[in-house]
């Protein structure tokens, strides 16, 4: 390699004066192998230069290549009547009634935000809403997914605490509601926090707009932000030439400005409904490098961008840092030269800027040149399709297999004290200290707020709603991705089910750990593998998505964790069923069966610190009948709640439906009896366990009949199990000839103290500890 | 002995400063033309008992690195008063 | 009869859509006016909607004050006209010194978004006419800085005169306090004397139909129809 390295560039490209020679150390530092080099080598006929460099290192990266996963992700099923626009473009889109169209996905900020946690989570959150406004939508919904590790280490309060009000932040002005999520705390997160944006948008189908420059001869423009040296990969600074740069010139964390992106939105949404531009996408990840050759290779056309025209924050940045910066809101517009005039006159009205910065060609080459200086030439089809793939190999860690099969400690408490403790722990208990932080009901159409199953938005001037929602127990993943897979995609499509909505489509944010690792590779395959077999089974195609691999620091790897974020649509919204019991007096039942599986369960993993035993299998068919049933009864107005039962079992399921929403004035109560529903089952199993395809129901007892006869008919089991209480009442639940009560006002002061009496001092946490 | 400590925490240069740029433009918008590159930050005044000034200086700064200021996105400077 | 109601979008209003619709909800002819815009287009009742005007970078509603079109707004209201600042829109017509007082941050440091319970103090005014005094709504609040400050003088004032519009009110005692940010007095809306300019930081355009949880915001739009098109001074307070 040496030796081929030595050669000059040809005339093509030409190193810029001053740009440090190629060599195997530079190479090494843009994380690009010997055998992907050489590719580059035989691709180009010659040496790279350093921009080239630099913008195949981005390319080829694992975040914009998937070289990695692509193999596996090809195995999803991504068709189906609703689809629109399946994987491949800046996010998915599925039909909705009346013309409508909904464009939903998710991605990681994973590492930005371990480093910087506010400004992490807010770029996050910026980045993918206008993954979402590129494809004409309008951001209706947002949705996050975040880990930490255990919140007794300062440092992971800091973290969730920075998070949180970086996500709050930029999603609260902009004007988007953050309709629901999750967060859930377990030790493989510590210093490797995951943060899943998800953002859902509407469009008119007519107005979808897909990112493929055409047209020989069109301008290409860059709107919004000036570009400055934030975020470019560190790499090529480390080497001889550049380490003696002065500290402004070493990389820098990615500030967001929500403002900005407002107006970006608002501009973006005319420009595309306006008719005046060809394609538009995101600079994201990789910056004008990904943005212009992906859109070029889509359309099948060669692209040169001058970057001396780029308008920048600050003097003196080189072609290498204009093209791999990821300064936030930037836009790349295509658009005929005619219409450059109207296109700026609208960015104008929206006091953003638009510049005209290069132009389509047709002769297929990814060219950058800098003040006249051809700096980079590269055949564009084959800088995006020609990166290697891998197919790494795959094996079960023996450990997993072993606790799959071991036994767990005893758990030395009752029933009574078992639930009372879940309740008050950061996994189980409210998220209310988090999206009390979220704007949840601008733009005035939230008909279920956090707090419930699934957020549901109305969508004004139709009759039609929306439920969002955005999943995954990693427990179950940790200890078998294959059916953790499917039951991340599961408890989704109940969530979705439970508020009336017929589940839709999805899109996954892949967490894993490093795929190089033969036991992290059968996790993320499995893991796969279980998401399409339900999704199949669902008929909830994939829409796209995201891929986070190497999640592991110095303190260990993440568990598998597969967000799923689930779109369905409700044909009625005013038929939405809420979560909690709504009227003293209503009948109580239970959708579904308890075998008792407490492998993987909340109970040991909370109570003994056991994860282990075997999770219960996912039954798809089981959980299809479950979601059809629980659609067709909210449908027959039958329903006044409905809930997922899923971590802590029917005792936390009956304990969340009985405390009552967020902001009730008081909680229900509630009086179960297990007599004669899994009997022979240990009470604490029963309790417990987390089978799946399960709900907690409350209806008029006038509606039970129809019910029972509707279940009947979908073949669901139903279980008359009691009655809601009156306000202030107690839950009571028989099981096992026990009589268990509990104060449901105690119940919700643990639940809902659980978070902030740990947050209360985290602005202080920052330094302090690990 | 007793100190008046003033820090003055900026955005760290090179830094994307929203508010400085939105209040950039609102100047000029009023047609304070001549301004320019302006960045907003804050400042943080307080009380510290210390045996002299560069003991002071040092325990200041080790609240700024700490506590006051974030090294991964702001600078900070600080002036340390004898009373 | 028909009322026309302009709502002043600024480059960061969030709420607009928001505003518009409810207004439209209550049969009035609502439109959109641009910030750059100097005229009002002879619009009965403004509404200042919330959002994050300019980013609410440097104080809210410290760049807002000054767009073009606030010169047209503070005519207006000089004439008696109706104007309602929603969240954004009260922090921009204290800025504007069209209200007295301030709006700093909430007295938690955070965001706070829920449902509160506010009592309706002042019945006399174009936005809450439609309510019994004393009425007692729950109304979404979505702010980071909506904590009301005031001199002493300014709130005796406010008291004395009867100017607070709507006020915190307590919830079950064993739910939270009702007062989400630490406001002086619990003041969640005020008026200026004449009761034409109103200033509140809930949400009423979010609670305007039963699918969103309740319509109990309606009032607030219902009240202005109500009024007739002559809009003379409520109610006069002399100092």
């Amino acid at each position: 390699m040496a030796e081929v390295m030595l050669g000059t560039a040809t005339a093509e490209a030409v190193a810029l004066a001053g740009e440090p020679a190629i060599t195997p150390e530079l190479v090494r530092e843009h994380n690009l192998t010997v055998a992907e080099y050489e590719r580059i080598l035989e691709l180009l006929g010659r040496v790279p230069t350093l921009t080239e460099l630099g913008v195949f290192s981005a390319l080829w990266s694992e975040h914009c290549s998937y070289k990695h996963s692509r193999p596996i992700l090809r195995t999803f099923p991504t068709t189906g009547p609703q689809v629109v626009q399946g994987p491949g473009e800046n996010a998915g889109v599925l039909r909705l009634p009346d013309g409508w169209a909904v464009a939903f996905k998710v991605e990681s900020h994973n590492h930005p935000s371990a480093v910087e946690p506010y400004q992490g989570a807010a770029t996050g959150v910026g980045g993918i809403l206008r993954d979402v406004f590129t494809m004409g939508a309008r951001p209706v919904a947002l949705l996050n997914s975040l880990r930490f590790g255990p919140l007794d280490v300062p440092r992971n309060r800091y973290l969730f605490a920075g998070v949180v009000r970086g996500v709050g932040d930029y999603g609260n002005c902009v004007g988007i509601p953050t309709l629901g999520g999750e967060v859930a705390f377990a030790p493989g997160y510590t210093g490797n926090p995951l943060v899943n944006a998800m953002c859902v948008g509407l469009l008119r189908a007519g107005d979808l707009i897909r990112a493929r420059a055409e047209g020989t001869g069109n301008v290409l423009l860059t709107v919004g932000a000036r570009t400055g040296r934030d975020g470019i990969h560190g790499a090529s600074f480390a080497s001889e030439e550049l380490s003696a740069a002065s500290e402004a010139r070493r990389p820098q964390v990615q500030v967001g400005d929500p403002f900005t992106e407002k107006l970006l939105l608002e501009a973006s949404l005319e420009l595309i409904t306006s008719g005046l531009i060809v394609a538009i996408q995101d600079m994201g990840a990789a910056g004008l490098t990904s943005s212009s050759a992906e859109m070029a290779a889509r359309g099948g056309v060669g692209v040169e961008i001058d970057t001396g025209l780029v308008p920048t924050r600050e003097s003196g940045m080189t072609p290498y840092e204009i093209l791999l910066s990821e300064s936030q809101e930037r836009m790349l517009v295509v658009a005929e030269p005619a219409r450059v005039d109207e296109i700026s006159a609208v960015c104008a009205r929206w006091e953003l800027t638009a510049t005209p910065i290069g132009r389509v060609t047709d002769d297929g080459i990814f060219r950058v040149t800098h003040h006249g200086t051809v700096v980079a030439a590269i055949p564009g089809q084959r800088l995006v399709d020609d990166c290697p793939v891998y197919h790494p190999e795959a094996r079960e860690s023996e450990e997993v297999r072993a606790r799959r099969t071991m036994a767990a400690p005893a758990v030395e408490i009752g029933p009574e004290e078992a639930l009372a403790r879940l309740l008050g722990t950061p996994n189980l208990a409210s998220k209310r200290w988090v999206y009390e932080q979220y704007d949840s009901t601008v733009q005035a159409a939230t008909v279920i707020a956090p707090g419930g199953d699934a957020g549901v938005i109305m969508v004004p001037g139709t009759e039609f709603g929306l439920a969002v929602t955005l999943d995954c127990n990693a427990r179950l993943l940790a200890l078998d991705p294959y059916e953790g897979g499917k039951a991340a995609v599961a408890e989704a499509a109940r969530n979705i089910a439970c508020t009336g909505a017929r589940p839709l489509g999805i899109t996954d944010c892949l967490n894993f750990g490093n795929p190089e690792k033969p036991e992290v590779f059968f996790q993320f395959r499995e893991a796969c593998r279980g998401i399409s077999d339900a999704c199949r089974a669902f008929g909830t195609p994939v829409t796209g998505g995201n891929v986070s691999f190497y999640n592991e620091s110095p303190t260990g790897a993440i568990d598998p964790t597969p967000t799923i974020g689930m779109v369905g649509v409700l044909e009625r919204a005013a038929d939405r069923v809420g979560s909690h019991f709504a009227e003293p007096g209503d009948r109580i039942c239970i959708l579904g069966v308890t075998v008792g599986r407490l492998g993987g369960s909340a109970y040991w993993a909370e109570l003994v610190d056991f994860v282990g035993g075997a999770p219960a299998p996912v039954d798809l068919e089981a959980e299809r009948r479950l979601q059809e049933l629980l659609v067709a009864a909210a449908r027959d107005g039958l329903l006044r709640s409905a809930h997922d039962c899923s971590e802590g079992g029917l005792a936390v399921a009956l304990a969340e439906a009985a405390m009552g929403a967020s902001y009730a004035e008081h909680p229900l109560g509630a009086a179960a009896d297990l007599t004669g529903y899994g009997d022979g089952i240990a009470p604490d199993a029963l309790l417990f366990g987390e089978d799946g395809a399960r709900a907690v129901v409350s209806l008029a007892e006038g509606a039970l009949g129809a019910l029972a006869e509707l279940a009947a008919r979908h073949g669901v089991p139903l279980f008359r199990a009691g009655a809601v209480g009156s306000a202030g009442g107690a839950l009571s639940i028989v099981a096992g000839g026990r009589t268990l009560t509990w104060d449901t006002r105690h119940l919700r002061r643990t639940w809902l103290d659980a978070i902030p009496r740990r947050m209360r001092h985290a602005d202080l946490d920052r330094t302090t500890g690990a | 002995m007793s100190y008046r400590v003033h820090v003055r925490v900026m955005p760290r240069t090179g830094l994307l400063d929203p508010q400085g740029q939105a209040v950039e433009h609102a100047l000029a918008a009023l047609g304070f033309a001549g301004a320019g590159d302006v960045r907003v930050g804050r400042a943080i005044e307080l009380e510290l008992a210390a045996d002299s000034p560069a003991e002071a200086e040092s325990e200041a700064r080790r609240m700024c690195e700490r506590l006051l200021a974030n090294p991964v996105t702001e600078d900070f400077e600080l002036e340390v008063e004898a009373r | 009869m028909s009322r026309r109601v302009a709502v002043v979008r600024f480059p960061g209003s969030n709420c607009d859509a928001d505003a518009l619709r409810a207004a439209q909800l209550v049969g009035a002819e609502a439109d959109y006016v641009w910030h750059r815009d100097t005229s009002l287009g002879g619009a009965d009742v403004v509404i200042l909607p919330g959002g994050f005007s300019y980013g609410d970078y440097l104080r809210s509603g410290a760049i807002a004050r000054f767009s073009p079109i606030m010169a047209a707004v503070r005519s207006h209201a000089d004439a008696g006209g109706a104007v309602l600042g929603i969240c954004n829109g009260f922090q921009i017509l204290c800025e504007a010194h069209l209200l007295p007082g301030a709006l700093m941050r909430n007295a938690g440091l955070s965001f706070v978004s829920r449902p509160v319970p506010v009592t309706v103090e002042r019945t006399t005014t174009p936005f809450t006419s439609a309510y019994a005094p004393g009425a007692r709504l729950t109304l979404p609040v979505a702010h980071g800085e909506g904590r009301f400050a005031a001199t002493v003088d300014v709130a005796r004032m406010l008291e004395a005169e009867g100017r607070v519009v709507l006020r915190y009110a307590k919830g079950d005692p064993a739910a939270e306090p009702g007062n989400p940010n630490g406001s002086a007095h619990d003041i969640a809306g005020i008026s200026n004397a004449e009761g034409n300019v109103v200033g509140i930081m809930p949400h009423p355009e979010r609670v305007v139909s039963p699918l969103l949880g309740s319509d109990e915001g309606l009032g607030f739009f219902t009240s202005f129809m109500a009024a007739g098109t002559a809009t003379p001074p409520m109610e006069s307070m002399s100092r």
